[in-house]
Formats: structure tokens, sequence, C-alpha cells
């Protein structure tokens, strides 16, 4: 089982133009070392491929292609038909999208992908928002965000509705593995990232990756961030394995969403009573849905 | 890419290619404390851009390409990494 | 013994894809092209051909999926026509600027609004700046003796660009005729394997599609502007290696009709191109001096080949199956670049005909040739796009 104390020392994406701090970058690097070299990443036009990508500095030590926005998931599916023909089905093809590209404009490619049933692994790095743009709100960005296309102002104009529930979605398409993620638990993730190279048909990880200058933090707390969000159940660790979704960490006993929401500037737009509302929405979550999911074992 | 590399024939090059030394970035830079740290791998595991490498039973800094984020330092349990201005 | 068969256009051009061994074709159906993907998904499914076929759920994705394929260095197949062309028109570019031989057929209709299935020019034509080859057949047996062309053109070492081989919605792609299918064993020698330059290799890494900077972008598309020239003499070429094959003629950038001494000539695209022979063989016979001249490669355009046609003509008619809305036909804004620097006391009309299917007449072709010889006589009108068709 893979975890921080046996993973290989190589690294395969080394030099990346991202952030200082950037989650994504890390969510990227680790599941490399899961992956293995014989291992094709596929990303579309996000933060990893403008820092990894784009001469002249190329970032990724693997085979990489960049795909459109909308059809990553598509080529994907050109990749892995051609390397079954050429004997190569036993290679790792790996899409690395962000939010967006994943359950926005790249949600149609995606799901006729996941309705095929080929045998792919698709990884999301959620940073909440179309961050290499410069932080748009996407269907993935949470209740009460301050993005640029929601910046509040007199009209209180933040992002008024939940993130987009994607995990559900995919699990709905009764795939062989999906889960959420988060780089704050490494051993979590890579254990994950394993059941997904396992899978016999498509797989799916969204892993939290929280984003300095997006969401309002300095770039030391990016693990912190990552935490927070799962100690406080605003972002949930499952997986959904032969029609079962389980939760695979359960909070004791969940943090105040307010640790959460005042470690980021992004929140900053919430008064009291709309954090007040925010915090008895999780609960109300929790109580009737994941409070009730069983752990997996 | 530099100017005695030839103009790319396909937009399809041989990676990796890391003209760009992105350690010019920071402005504070991690300093290990060798006696402090046990090796638990915690830095090594979250550091972004994987700067921080194995080397004779240390764990030592690339600082060639380090950004100073500090996660290495925030994260460390025997607060064995110290960000330090950098020089 | 010569195969033949009684064969639509989307019939033949399937065949032409079982002979040429695609290894994945990608499939989603649209008016008029989907009986060549039921043709193909046929062929597989009685292992006629072997190969990986993927129903998408898009033509965005359809073509999505032909790159991602093209990555691993095999070769590849889709149609479209309309609606889907424009679809995926972003992924046209990514195509063409990865230098992926690709083929696709499109199978030429009208763009809505309003809605029409029926054949016109404008889903290709609107998308010829894209960096595909585009060629424009006029029958069946062109369909399948120019698909199996432009695999060898697109995967051409020295050009390898993708190809575009766009039939007439209905007109023929839906109307039977008889077809020569050329022997398999001769189009093995024809049609080599196809060696991709680049694939994805997992001891050698590379990064496809990478992002440039301003200073590599420009000369990297000059670079492909080179291919797109050097397919001006790849075509030819091409048309005369695949003629030693099949033993007919077939190919090349332009089809001449009685233009070696004609003075009036119509200059069109596809199906129509037939209807104007037609005419032109009937007013030959009353001893006048007309000719047709087909266009076949529409990108890259013969601009040189057609102006050594056309530069001794007193009129030229240019028919166009489409419009560019502001300003004329696409083909006639071409050709007239093709004159510009030869005796310019020609005269160019442009008529605008057969959009949305609307059937072309002998009769409308007779008036466009009796307007050019009335056109020699008048002063310049500069009014000179002329519909045919409205009521």
């Amino acid at each position: 089982m893979a975890s921080i104390k046996n993973l290989p020392d190589e690294e395969l994406v080394y030099g990346s133009l991202a952030c200082a701090g950037c989650g994504g970058n890390l969510a990227l690097r680790i599941a490399l070392k899961v992956l293995g070299k014989k291992t094709v990443i596929v990303t579309s036009p996000c933060c990893v491929m403008g820092s990894t990508t784009f001469l002249p500095q190329l970032a990724i030590e693997v085979p990489c292609v960049t795909a459109i926005l909308p059809g990553t998931a598509a080529v994907m599916t050109g990749i892995a038909a051609g390397l079954k023909r050429r004997n190569e089905q036993d290679a790792n093809v790996v899409g690395f999208v962000g939010d967006g590209g994943t359950l926005d404009i790249g949600l149609q490619s995606l799901s006729g992908a996941m309705e095929r049933g080929e045998r792919f692994i698709y990884i999301c790095y959620d940073n909440e928002a179309y961050m290499n743009t410069g932080n748009q709100r996407s269907g993935s960005s949470p209740l009460g965000a301050y993005t640029t296309s929601t910046p509040g102002g007199e009209k209180k104009m933040w992002k008024e509705q939940s993130k987009k529930d994607m995990l559900r979605i995919v699990a709905a398409h009764n795939i062989a593995y999906a889960a959420t993620a988060s780089i704050a638990y490494i051993n979590d993730y890579t254990r994950k990232v394993e059941k997904a190279m396992e899978a016999r048909g498509p797989a799916y990880i969204q892993v939290l990756s929280p984003c300095p200058p997006g969401w309002g933090y300095e770039p030391n707390n990016t693990i912190q961030c990552a935490r927070l969000a799962v100690q406080t159940g605003m972002w949930v660790l499952q997986e959904y394995q032969q029609g079962n979704m389980r939760l695979t960490m359960r909070p004791a006993k969940r943090k105040p969403i307010t640790e959460y929401l005042k470690a980021q500037d992004r929140f900053s737009l919430l008064g009291p009573e709309d954090i007040q509302s925010i915090q008895e929405a999780t609960d109300y979550q929790w109580e009737t849905y994941y409070g009730r999911l069983e752990s997996s074992k | 890419m530099g100017k005695s590399q030839e103009r790319p024939v396909f937009p399809h090059l041989r990676s990796p290619v890391r003209p760009i030394k992105t350690g010019s970035w920071r402005t504070f830079k991690p300093v290990v404390d060798q006696e402090k740290c046990n090796s638990c791998l915690i830095c090594w595991s979250c550091c972004p851009d994987g700067v921080i490498v194995k080397v004779e039973g240390e764990l030592r800094v690339d600082y060639d390409y380090c950004k100073g984020c500090g996660i290495c330092g925030n994260e460390c349990p025997r607060a064995a990494i110290k960000m330090v201005r950098n020089s | 013994m010569v195969q033949k068969e009684y064969l639509s256009g989307n019939s033949a051009l399937a065949f032409a894809v079982k002979l040429a061994q695609p290894a994945v074709v990608s499939v989603y159906p649209i008016t008029p092209q989907t009986s060549i993907i039921e043709k193909i998904a046929e062929f597989v499914s009685n292992r006629e051909l072997d190969c990986e076929l993927i129903s998408v759920e898009s033509e965005h994705s359809a073509l999505s999926a032909c790159f991602g394929a093209a990555c691993t260095g095999l070769r590849t197949f889709t149609a479209t026509a309309s609606q889907g062309l424009a679809y995926m028109s972003e992924v046209l570019p990514y195509v063409s600027g990865n230098r992926f031989p690709v083929v696709m057929a499109v199978v030429n209709r009208g763009m809505a609004a309003p809605w029409t299935i029926w054949g016109d020019h404008q889903d290709a034509i609107s998308q010829r700046d894209t960096g595909w080859i585009q060629l424009y057949v006029e029958n069946a047996q062109d369909a399948l003796d120019t698909c199996l062309q432009a695999y060898r053109l697109a995967e051409d070492p020295e050009i390898l660009t993708p190809v575009m081989v766009c039939l007439d919605g209905f007109t023929v792609s839906h109307t039977d005729e008889i077809v020569e299918i050329v022997d398999p064993e001769k189009i093995r020698s024809f049609l080599p394997p196809y060696n991709p330059p680049v694939f994805i290799d997992f001891d050698n890494p590379t990064t496809f599609s990478v992002g440039m900077p301003p200073d590599y972008y420009t000369p990297y598309k000059a670079s492909q502007q080179i291919a797109m020239e050097k397919a001006l003499t790849k075509i030819p070429e091409i048309a005369q290696e695949f003629e030693q094959y099949s033993g007919r003629p077939a190919g090349g950038l332009l089809r001449q009709y009685c233009c070696e001494d004609a003075e009036y000539i119509v200059v069109a695209m596809g199906s129509v191109v037939g209807t104007v022979r037609v005419v032109v063989e009937k007013l030959r016979a009353q001893g006048r001096k007309v000719g047709v001249l087909a266009v076949r490669s529409y990108r890259p355009f013969p601009v040189k080949e057609i102006g050594e046609v056309l530069n001794k003509c007193k009129a030229i008619g240019v028919l166009d199956r489409n419009c560019s809305y502001g300003y004329e036909g696409a083909l006639c804004t071409d050709v007239k670049s093709a004159l510009f620097d030869g005796d310019k006391q020609c005269r160019v009309l442009n008529y605008i005909a057969g959009l949305g299917g609307k059937d072309i007449q002998p009769s409308d072709i007779e008036q466009i040739f009796d307007d050019l010889e009335g056109a020699v006589q008048k002063p310049k009108n500069p009014d000179s796009v002329i519909f045919i068709g409205l009521r």
C-alpha cells in the first residue's frame, strides 16, 4: 500500500512554473509517484498546463498530451484506444484536469468516457474556480466564495450556489472507482490513486487543492487549508466502489466552519448570519447523508 | 529555450526542459536543522515542487528550484525547518 | 477482375476507409454522413475491418478522440457535416497545428439557421482557414479515389497535414452509381503503413502540443504554410501514382473540360461540375466556346494553375455553393485573386446557387453562359453577386 514511507524518490514533475505553495502541483507530484513512468498525463488549459507544458519550461517527465478544454476525456479515450492497438494497454492513461475542465465545460466528454467504460484514471485537482484565468467562479466554487466573476460589491454578489457534487454525478455512472481526496491527507490520497490503478474500468479522483492567490492565504498554509476543509466537514473524504459510497475519514467532532472560512480571504464577504446558515447547511448534510454513510474498511 | 536551440519542427518536444530556475522567485528560504530533523518525511511529502531531497541520510533543499512557499516550515512537527530571509 | 459495386457516395467512402485500414475510427451521427459510419460499423462487426470503433458522445469528442489516437502514432478516421463540423471547429486547428494526418469525410450540408439537412458548401468553407487540406469530389467514384489519396497525402512526411474529403450532401452522398473498388493488394503498395515521426513512447517522454511564446509561434505557423504549399506539388504527383494502381485518372488539383480554347468558363466545386459539363457539351455542339473548370483542391488553393487556365478568357462565371455574407462567394474571391496578375480585361461574375440543397438546373447554367457573353459588352457592374433561385 503506497504511503509517504514507501513512495519512490524520483520526481516526475519538477521545475513547474506553478505559484509557490500550489496545491495542484503537489497533487500531481504525489499522483505521479504512485502511477510511475508508464503513464501518459493528459491535461487541458488549466494551471497545470500553463505551468508545465509551455515553452521554454517543460516540467513533466512522463509522456504528456495537452487537450482542448471540453475534450480531455475524449482525447484520453483516443489515447487509450491507440495504446490498446499498440499492445500497451497496461500503461496508465491519466487525465489531470482542473475543476472547470472537469465538471463545467468538460462534463460532457467525461460523462461519455465513463459511460463507454474504458480503463482510465481521471484526476480532478479542485482549486474551486477557474484559477488559470485569475479566479472566476466555476460549478465547483463553494457557496459564499469571492471570485472575480462573483466579486461581492454592493449587491453582495458572491457565489450563490452550492458546490456541485461531482462525486455523486460520477458515482451515478456506476464506474469502477471514484473518490474524493485532500492533499493534507497524503496516505489517503496515495491509497486512492493505487485503487484507481487497480480498477478495471474508469476511475475518478477529485483532490482538493488549495490555491494561495485564489483563496487568499499565505502560501505556507496550503496544507493547513486542505486539512481544515476536511476537519470542518466542508470537504468529505469518500470513496465509491461496487455501488457503495463510504467515508474514508470521519472527523470525530467537526470543527466549526469559521476556522476554515476565516483562514481564507475569499470568504471575507460573508457576515455572521451567512456563516451561520452555511454551518447549518453543513450540519444538515452530515446529519442526513454523510453521517449515515459507512466507513471504508 | 536558448538561442542555440532549434525552432521546433512539431509542437511535440522531449521533456523535461528546465532553463528557468524557480529558486530565483523566493523571498524566504527554508533551512533544515539536521539535529532536530528525524526524517519523518512530512516536509518531503508536502513540498509542492519536490525540492526537498534525500541525500546521504539527510533531507536537503534544492535551492535552484525552491520557491520559498514555507509549507515545509509550517508542517514540520519538530519545528526543524526555519524560513530565513533569502540572502 | 475489377470489383464493381453499385454504391452511394457515402458507401464508396466507407469502402475507401476499409481499404485504408485506420486503427481507430470515432463515430457520431449527423445527416447526411451517418451512412458512412453505419457502413464502417457493419464492416467492423463482420470482421472486414479491424479497428477500434469508438462511439463518442459528440463531434467535438469525435475529432478529439482521433487526435488522442494520433498521439499514439496511428491512422484514424472520422466523418461529419454542417453543425457537427462547426461544433468541432476548435479541434480543427488543434489537429492541423499538431501536424497529425487525420482524414475526415465532410458531407457538405448547409448551416442553420434556418435548419436544413440538404447540401451546400457553407460548412467546410467556413473552416477553410483552419489549416486542413480540403478536397472536393464530384461523385461516388471520386469519393473513394480521393479518400485513399487523402491518406497518402496526409501521411507524406513532407506534408503531415490533415485532410477533409468533401462530398455534396445527398447529391453525392446518397446517389448510387457504379463504383470500382480498387484491389486491396494494389492499395497496400499505394498506401504504405503510417510512419509517425513522433508518438507516445514511455522510454522517451515527450510533451505533445506544447505552448509557444510569440517568438516561436510565428515561425512554427510558417512551417505549416510551407507544408500546405508543398501539397500543391504532391497532390498531382499522388494522383498520377494512383492512376498507375487504379488504371484510371483520378484526382489532381483541378479538372478541366473544354478549357483550352474557351472564351467563357464556369468555375465550380463538387457535384454541380457534372451538370455544367452537360451544358458545356450542349453549347459546344452549337459552336460556342465554353468550358468548365472544377476546383478539386480548395485548400491549398492552386492560384497559379487556375490563373493559367482562366487568364485567356473573356468572362468567367464562378458558381459558389456558399456565401461569405457581406461580400461574395468564397471561391469567387479566390478565383479573382488568381486572375490578379493576368489580363484584367476578363470579367468575373459570381453566382450563388444550390444553397440548402436547392437543385441547380442545366437551364440555370445556360443562363450563366448567356450572362457571361452579355457581360463582355456591358460596363463593369460592381453589383456582380447573383443569387440563383430567388423566388
